[in-house]
């Protein structure tokens, strides 16, 4: 009766999904009087857990008629431990559905120890909480963002306040303002930045006076790309370029410092010693970068105007000596320190938001990657606002 | 040995770090279905060997040998399919922090099984579930775990693909002693059902008297292995001193006592 019961099983599961052979020799069922009898076969092994998993999706299916099912294992050749619990789960289903559902002995061993842990802890299903209709989850988000977003700018202050704070008082000694920290700080931020620094100022300084050239002598105003030069360089792109660099050097490398150290629990091992992760962390780099980014903006300063003056010699044929004159006569006193009091502001801003998004890192290594991330991007979006801000104030004051 | 083959065999290994000698022609079989605990003194080299015997390190000079097999001269496909029957906790978990528990133990499962995603579900669930792991943890990032449901979501990550060797690096470190004694309960069901070999480094004296048929000790950068009443009988200062000093006799006592 039983073979009979499989042959029919097998034929119908080869009509209805050809390809899976494997799924013909899993199980068969039989539909008796008593109820119905699933008796399982070959290999339920993890390797075939997607077969398993299909023909056990059947058993409902075909079971929807009869209210009792036994569970046969004596055609089993082998039941590991994840097959036997997509079995338990899936009869779990039924019973939950009001099918009456047992086991025939001789039950294998794995299902001894699911039954084992499964009483430890009555499985409970977490509830996901009520889906909300489209319009109010726009809503709820814009709201839940404005809300974080405000947050944000209040830590912000909280967080340049606590700075300076912990700045104030380390002015007191120097011993607190710890000299060899912010020393590496200036070498790191500003002396390894040089190269870098110098290529990038006199290649845009080349690109400016080459663009300006090529309009200006149309006019046959050839020496006012010395002009254009001397000023775009001096007073916006020297220490805006210096900036942008910096903010991608060392606001990245702030953020992910701070972040790792975050992550490693150091920070919090520095603060249980009793030092302030302000002081040894946060200032010295605020301060470093405040002594090395206005070096750093002289240095491209002079190799903008190197790369203009090279140009204008080989385009325009306006030697050295005439550049260095016309410069002379039309640059005000104050277009050079334009330029340069604007680089400590960067320094700070950038310090500041690369430390802070280091210091926002916890949890895990995504964290780190995103806030680094923000860190460069917020820099850079502040460093340019501060810019027209600058550019508008000094029109206005006639600086 | 008179026992019969080796599931994994070590043999005259040598690894060296610049001029320190860590392993100097060192030999270790590990049988099928054994459990050997992995002990020695900080610095002795207990966890170069086993990322040795893994296969993430290559040593100096020497043969790792799986079922007879030099694993170095293994093609790739080879060599993943020895790795596929490796289950690995590492001492701090090396849990992935941007996935959450279920996610982390389905990733062995998705390199090397074709599943749908419901089973990868039921099966992650499982392992969960039989490391004595509430449901409700499934959903969770590592970083919102204590030390020991680390530990245990770790061991649920190795479990996942029905591993034949399992290591297990200090498994019960940072465990509360409750929790350690249902570790080692756990692990000598694991052996028993799945026909598991374990090999675990562990200085926790109670997982060595409770689950370890065989100890390992790592002394003067060769090895001496032995059955327990036989390791803790071994003249050897280093092994006396470890197996007799304060901290191991509540152990022996315990043990003792149990059987």
């Amino acid at each position: 009766m039983q073979s009979a019961g499989q042959a029919f099983a097998s034929t119908c599961y080869d009509r209805h999904m050809p390809a899976a052979t494997e799924s013909t020799t899993l199980l068969a069922m039989e539909t008796g009087a008593a109820g119905t009898t699933v008796a399982l076969k070959g290999d339920w092994r993890l390797d075939n857990a997607g077969a398993i998993a299909s023909v056990l999706a059947d058993i409902g299916q075909r079971e929807s008629g009869s209210a009792h099912l036994t569970v046969d294992f004596t055609g089993l050749a082998t039941i590991d431990l994840p097959a036997a619990w997509l079995l338990v789960q899936r009869l779990d289903e039924l019973r939950s559905r009001g099918v009456a559902v047992d086991m025939a002995a001789p039950v294998p061993e794995p299902f001894s120890f699911i039954e084992e842990i499964t009483r430890e802890q009555p499985a409970e299903v977490v509830s996901e909480g009520e889906v909300l209709p489209l319009i109010a989850r726009t809503v709820a988000v814009i709201g839940r963002e404005s809300v974080e977003q405000l947050h944000d700018a209040r830590d912000a202050l909280g967080y340049f306040g606590h700075v300076v704070h912990t700045g104030v008082q380390a002015l007191g000694s120097l011993k607190r303002a710890r000299l060899p920290a912010v020393v590496r700080q200036v070498y790191e931020t500003g002396i390894q930045a040089v190269p870098i620094v110098s290529l990038i100022a006199f290649l845009i300084s080349v690109i400016v006076a080459y663009l300006g050239a090529d309009q200006l002598r149309q006019f046959g105003a050839d020496i006012y790309t010395v002009d254009l030069v001397a000023v775009a360089v001096l007073r916006e792109l020297g220490v805006l370029l210096t900036a942008i660099i910096v903010a991608g050097r060392s606001g990245s490398a702030f953020a992910a410092e701070l972040g790792v150290m975050k992550l490693n629990e150091e920070v919090d091992a520095l603060k249980s010693i009793g030092v302030n992760p302000f002081e040894v962390l946060v200032l010295p780099r605020l301060i470093g970068l405040v002594i090395a980014m206005p070096l750093l903006t002289i240095i491209a300063d002079l190799m903008g105007l190197a790369g203009g003056a090279i140009l204008t010699s080989l385009l325009l044929d306006i030697p050295f000596t005439q550049f260095l004159q016309r410069m002379q006569e039309i640059l005000a006193p104050t277009t050079f320190w334009a330029g340069l009091v604007k680089a400590p502001v960067f320094a700070m801003l950038i310090a500041m938001v690369g430390t802070y998004r280091g210091m926002q890192v916890r949890d895990s290594s995504r964290e780190l990657g995103r806030l680094t991330t923000v860190a460069v991007v917020q820099s850079i979006f502040l460093v340019i606002l501060a810019d027209a801000i600058f550019a508008v104030v000094f029109v206005e004051i006639d600086f | 040995m008179a026992a019969p083959e080796p599931l994994i065999s070590v043999r005259n290994l040598v690894n060296r770090f610049g001029r320190q000698v860590v392993h100097d022609g060192l030999d270790l079989d590990v049988m099928r279905g054994e459990v050997l605990g992995i002990v020695g003194g900080s610095g002795s080299g207990k966890s170069v060997l086993v990322h040795t015997m893994l296969g993430l390190r290559r040593p100096t000079s020497g043969e790792i040998l799986f079922e007879g097999k030099e694993i170095s001269q293994m093609s790739e496909p080879e060599l993943r399919a020895v790795k596929r029957r490796y289950g690995v906790t590492f001492q701090h978990g090396a849990l992935f922090s941007a996935l959450n528990v279920a996610a982390n133990v389905q990733m062995p499962l998705r390199e090397y099984l074709d599943l749908p995603n419901d089973v990868l579900d039921q099966i992650a669930m499982l392992r969960i579930r039989m490391v004595g792991l509430q449901p409700d943890a499934a959903g969770k990032l590592p970083s919102q775990l204590s030390g020991g449901m680390i530990k245990r979501a770790a061991l649920a990550r190795a479990l996942a693909l029905d591993p034949t060797l399992l290591f297990l690096d200090e498994p019960t470190a940072g465990l509360d002693p409750i929790s350690a004694a249902a570790f080692d309960e756990l692990v000598n069901y694991l052996r028993k059902s799945l026909k598991l070999t374990i090999v675990m480094v562990t200085h926790d004296l109670d997982t060595l008297f409770a689950s370890c048929d065989r100890v390992a000790v790592l002394v003067d950068r060769k090895i001496i292995v032995d059955t327990l009443p036989g390791i803790v009988q071994n003249p050897h200062p280093w092994i006396r001193e470890y197996f007799h000093g304060p901290r191991a006799r509540a152990a022996q006592v315990t043990a003792r006592q149990e059987t």
